[in-house]
């Protein structure tokens, strides 16, 4: 990018030489600017992001992070350019310009390197793609089914047996959306630290599984089953709603998600076999 | 091949082309072939939908500026967000650029007397408006029109989840509308290609020409498609099929593929007619050609070729499609958008800029289509996708590229076309306060969306609570969408206005240099009463300013070398520029 401006510089005859050194001189202020953020890490910036509260989904944030950066720059140039152009050149008197209309090598320049600024990006997308997606060995696995317009959790143990607890979406859909934390809708429980395995498919229409705290969502398809890895890492409680329209009461298809100790974890599925062996519920 | 025989001479006597004699009034409009008087129907027709579908979006953000708002009920808003959508996508952006401005403009810029196929022509515009009124007769039947989204994903748009006529309706007036995209695309392909004036080589040909010849392709390779997705669909509705139901071991994700291997070339045949506009405009006011023509041409090229393979990055989140590949394809769409910005940067690049209410659109078009373009790049990545996918980020970035090229570019194209299409200026100041409300509107209606989806806002939600969060932003969106309103309804003041006072415009008010310049305001019957020499893609520029013509390119200097070394081989025809 550098390149191209300061050669346009030069091909000027008339042009003065200051704008292109204070151009290098921002330059040099915005990378020391971005050093110091991304050498800081955890301090970045989060861009109006969610950190993530899984491995996998703080992974994402990272990428996010480092493409939003890659974006910015390449917009700040951009708009840098536009706007030095219709300032500077705007009509001054009413002599026609040189009628130039092309510069082979500024041409192959701006060809060639948004080719590479993707490839980068590319490159990224793909090792973090594959670290999100890789499922190693969950200590739980929860199926979740979506329906017009609710949420069933069923648990099992790692070898895939039923633990004999399943949570519901128990309210009909209302006039009002409630808060997602609301009784009226379910509560997904997670052990902090561990991987759970989310075996996700839908009873009806196309549903969108989405924790925004987590960064991370899913289609729920009526007869496919997607499998996808959560490592939670933060404790807390983190609102989520179906994402993909699936009817007249989407608006009202919330859930959330509580993540506990592990210790915590243990005491409430035990708490929960009790309770729904008695009453029948989690068979 | 017939309207051969009627072409102008080229030079010599001036010809009289005004041998119409047909009817006037509604029964010329009724019965034209003309292709000016089925652009100017379009033109209009798209026009009203758009306002309509406008009006929908400012009920839509009214209802989302407070929580658990009632407004509308939930079902109202789910029709509303879906019409929102069919109309501005199937029934402006489009049929405005591809049916309206292509039409009238395209025959011209080649030197053309009418479009290749005329009644074809008009079947098309008659197909579209029947498509449209089909369309909004919806919300006159029992139940209500079509509320699955604009994309009727299955099985939410089966005859179980969304009974009722309003959605057979809806698929009606898409097939019906789809085949009129079609036949104006087989029209403008054979009118670009067999039509064109002598000396109007296809390098000559103006990039809104050119835009517009890509997008009919994409059209004719996207639509089929689209139309026997939606057979496929009713067949599904009506005719006892399985085709994506699981229970008779159909497939629900085989109507994603079908509408999405439509639907991104259909992003950029919403995008490609607007770039074209964008690119005729920019020299005019920068009384520069174009920088880099034949980057511009292959770029256009690039991107419809590219846009046939990156449909799935809108099911990302499915878990059945092969993420890396779509991500890569989509990611390489980003280079020659990139060149594109980079040649209208060089148009403007030391030239002689004038921000007649044109030039304001499409510079505006620059900027915020940039933004737009950029979270684009965020959502090619996979894994940012799963982190935004349905929520508001998407809204807000497609809404940035679209109310970008459909109604920045769009906008330019109108101010700038107007005085061709009506013989009459607009008015400059309420032109430029239209500019500026749109501007300002702009960001405020769709960077809190940016926000809102990033804090977890799905798209297609009647309400929210107010624990969620999201009043704020939203309240800021609402207003903003209101400058917007007040924008078009200046642009609608300055409509009147120019018809009540009517400010001649004379033939080439812009000073302008592709062919449709060269022609009355507006132009006769059959188009031209003579057509100045055609030796650069700014014929009339040529003509009007000899002494400032483009400076030779590399190609023409090295031909030129040759020319001296062997004058017998006229490379160039350059002994025709003496004519």
């Amino acid at each position: 990018m550098r390149t191209l401006r300061s050669r346009t510089a030069a091909r000027s005859p008339g042009g003065s030489r200051k704008p292109s050194s204070a151009l290098r001189r921002i330059g040099l202020f915005v990378l020391l600017g971005l050093g110091a953020v991304v050498l800081g890490g955890c301090q970045a910036p989060t861009f109006g992001a969610f950190r993530g509260a899984t491995v996998q989904g703080h992974d994402e944030f990272k990428l996010w992070f480092g493409t939003v950066v890659a974006g910015l720059v390449v917009a700040a140039f951009v708009w840098a350019l536009i706007f030095w152009t219709i300032i500077r050149y705007r009509r001054r008197n009413e002599s026609i310009p040189r009628q130039f209309h092309e510069h082979t090598a500024v041409e192959i320049i701006y060809t060639v390197l948004p080719l590479l600024i993707v490839l980068v990006l590319f490159y990224f997308t793909v090792v973090t793609e594959n670290e999100e997606d890789a499922i190693s060995h969950p200590s739980e696995i929860v199926n979740v089914l979506a329906y017009q317009w609710g949420w069933k959790f069923t648990y099992e143990n790692s070898a895939g047996v039923k633990q004999g607890v399943t949570i519901q979406t128990s309210a009909e859909p209302k006039l009002l959306a409630q808060p997602a934390i609301s009784s009226q809708y379910p509560q997904m429980v997670l052990p902090v630290g561990v991987e759970t395995e989310i075996v996700l498919t839908s009873h009806d229409v196309i549903h969108g599984f989405y924790i925004p705290a987590f960064n991370y969502s899913r289609y729920a398809l009526p007869g496919v089953v997607n499998t996808l890895p959560l490592t939670p890492n933060v404790i807390g409680v983190y609102p989520a709603q179906c994402t993909q329209f699936c009817g007249l009461y989407h608006s009202e298809m919330l859930f959330s998600v509580r993540v506990e100790s592990q210790a915590n974890f243990e005491r409430w599925l035990t708490a929960q076999q009790i309770a729904q062996s008695a009453s029948g519920v989690g068979a | 091949m017939t309207l051969l025989a009627e072409r102008p001479a080229i030079v010599g006597e001036p010809r009289e082309p005004e041998h119409e004699h047909g009817p006037t009034g509604i029964l010329k409009w009724l019965t034209s072939t003309d292709h000016k008087v089925i652009g100017k129907s379009y033109l209009i027709t798209s026009f009203v939908f758009f306002c309509i579908a406008g009006l929908m979006a400012v009920v839509m953000r009214t209802q989302l500026a407070s929580p658990d708002s009632t407004l509308v009920s939930q079902h109202l808003y789910n029709e509303l967000f879906t019409m929102h959508g069919s109309l501005m996508l199937y029934l402006f952006a489009g049929p405005f650029a591809f049916g309206g401005l292509a039409n009238y403009i395209v025959p011209l810029q080649v030197g053309a007397p009418d479009m290749a196929f005329p009644r074809l022509n008009a079947l098309s515009y008659w197909l579209y408006l029947s498509g449209g009124i089909t369309m909004m007769g919806g919300f006159l039947v029992v139940g209500g029109a079509a509320d699955f989204g604009w994309v009727a994903y299955a099985p939410l748009s089966n005859a179980v989840n969304s009974a009722g006529a309003g959605p057979d309706m809806w698929i009606v007036a898409l097939v019906l509308t789809g085949f009129s995209a079609i036949f104006t695309g087989v029209n403008i392909v054979t009118t670009v290609f067999y039509l064109r004036a002598p000396g109007m080589t296809m390098f000559r040909v103006p990039i809104f020409t050119w835009n517009m010849v890509v997008t009919a392709i994409l059209i004719l390779i996207a639509f089929p498609v689209l139309t026997a997705a939606l057979v496929m669909l009713w067949a599904d509705r009506h005719l006892g099929t399985h085709i994506y139901t699981v229970s008779g071991g159909g497939v629900p994700v085989l109507w994603q593929n079908l509408f999405w291997f439509f639907g991104h070339p259909e992003v950029y045949i919403l995008a490609l007619p607007y770039f074209g506009i964008v690119t005729d405009v920019l020299p005019v006011f920068s009384r520069k050609p174009l920088f880099g023509y034949r980057g511009m041409v292959f770029a256009t090229i690039s991107i419809g070729a590219l846009s046939t393979a990156v449909w799935a990055h809108h099911m990302f989140t499915t878990g059945v499609v092969l993420l890396p590949f779509f991500s890569l394809m989509s990611y390489l769409i980003a280079v020659p958008t990139g060149i594109k910005f980079f040649n209208w940067i060089g148009t403007m690049w030391r030239g002689s800029l004038k921000f007649d209410t044109p030039m304001l659109f499409a510079v505006g078009f620059l900027i915020v289509f940039l933004f737009g373009g950029v979270t684009g790049i965020f959502l090619a990545s996979p894994p940012i996708d799963f982190a935004t996918h349905d929520t508001y980020f998407v809204v807000a970035h497609f809404h940035e590229v679209l109310f970008g090229s459909a109604v920045f570019a769009g906008f330019a194209g109108i101010y700038y076309w107007y005085p061709k299409i009506t013989g009459r200026m607009m008015n400059e100041r309420l032109g430029k306060a239209s500019f500026w409300f749109m501007f300002i509107g702009f960001w405020i209606t769709f960077m809190p969306q940016y926000l809102l989806g990033l804090h977890g806002m799905p798209r297609r939600i009647a309400e929210y609570s107010s624990a969620s969060g999201w009043t704020s932003l939203n309240r800021v969106s609402t207003f903003g969408a209101y400058l917007l309103f007040f924008s078009v309804a200046i642009m609608c003041v300055n409509f009147w206005q120019s018809w009540r006072r009517p400010v001649p415009a004379g033939s080439n008010p812009w000073d302008a240099g592709t062919l449709e310049w060269a022609t009355t305001s507006p132009p006769p019957h059959h188009n031209f009463y003579s057509i100045p020499p055609i030796r650069s893609e700014r014929p009339v520029w040529d003509a009007n300013h000899p002494e400032h013509k483009a400076l030779p390119s590399h190609a023409e200097r090295a031909a030129k070398r040759r020319l001296i070394a062997r004058p017998e081989v006229d490379l160039l025809g350059e002994s025709e520029l003496h004519l």
